[in-house]
């Protein structure tokens, strides 16, 4: 069966208390994999003749919870995932954390700030940052 | 309710499984009962809802969402990774297969599994003798 590796009961999972979790998110736990990282929300960030791009993964929220700030060559991401509802409800599993964040990375060059575009698809935020024209890589001639 | 998948984290650790071009990781969940109903909310950003298998069988829950590959990239910054995520649960509950819900927005699934009536609370009436 193709999924039979996953098939393994893991006790520390029923016990995974909201604490424990966020140890995790914050650096809990040393992995040497690139995609480990002690700050939420983890990023993507990319680059190609016109434009860095920058991803996120924030499930649950909207385009208008989130903030994007450009400023110079910083980009930052602030938004508030909030704690869901408590009443009446027994809990089995609570993996999903309610946080304030705030994130900026620096690019290697200032974007053109007025053409920054976001948009939130399925829970994924895009960021596309053209690069200005001083930026963008020139091909350069070479004469004999 | 157990469950029959490793403890992973998308969000600082890797895919769970790799096989062949695909990655699969483990969404996170948050998972609640009232007298109602089992709820599931689980975190799957970038599926769509053409995407999504949800299967409920012989109280196991199977749930597989795909995420297409991004296109060959050259990563400045690469903090986390993207695949298919996969995860099963079994519900030692009676549950009304007839009316689960399930619905997938902005990257979240909510699923809801009624309680048979058999096993939802009822309130008994106390007659003074």
């Amino acid at each position: 069966m193709a999924f039979e590796l996953f098939r393994q009961f893991d006790p520390v999972m029923q016990m995974r208390e909201f604490g424990e979790r966020m140890n995790r998110l914050f650096g809990g736990f040393a992995r040497p994999e690139p995609w480990r990282t002690a700050e939420y929300p983890p990023l993507n960030i990319w680059e190609d003749a016109d434009a860095y791009h920058l991803e996120a993964e924030l499930p649950g929220l909207k385009l208008e919870d989130i903030e994007v700030l450009v400023q110079a060559n910083e980009v930052a991401i602030k938004g508030q995932r909030k704690p869901a509802e408590d009443q009446g409800r027994t809990w089995h599993r609570r993996e999903r954390t309610a946080c304030s964040f705030e994130r900026s990375v620096r690019l290697p060059v200032p974007p053109a700030g007025e053409k920054v575009q976001a948009r939130f698809t399925d829970g994924v935020l895009h960021v596309t940052l053209p690069k200005s024209d001083e930026a963008k890589p020139r091909k350069i001639e070479v004469k004999a | 309710m157990a469950e029959t998948t490793h403890a992973a984290r998308r969000n600082g650790g890797g895919p769970v499984r790799t096989d062949g071009d695909a990655d699969y990781y483990l969404p996170d969940c948050d998972i609640y009962e009232t007298d109602e109903a089992m709820t599931f909310e689980v975190e799957m950003p970038g599926v769509k809802p053409a995407d999504l298998s949800v299967q409920f069988e012989r109280g196991v829950l199977t749930l597989h969402g795909r995420v297409d590959k991004p296109v060959e990239r050259r990563l400045l910054l690469n903090e986390y990774g993207v695949g298919d995520y996969y995860r099963r649960f079994e519900v030692e509950m009676e549950v009304d297969a007839e009316h689960i819900s399930a619905e997938l927005r902005d990257g979240v699934l909510t699923l809801r599994l009624p309680k048979a009536q058999a096993v939802r609370p009822r309130k008994i009436e106390v007659k003074a003798g």
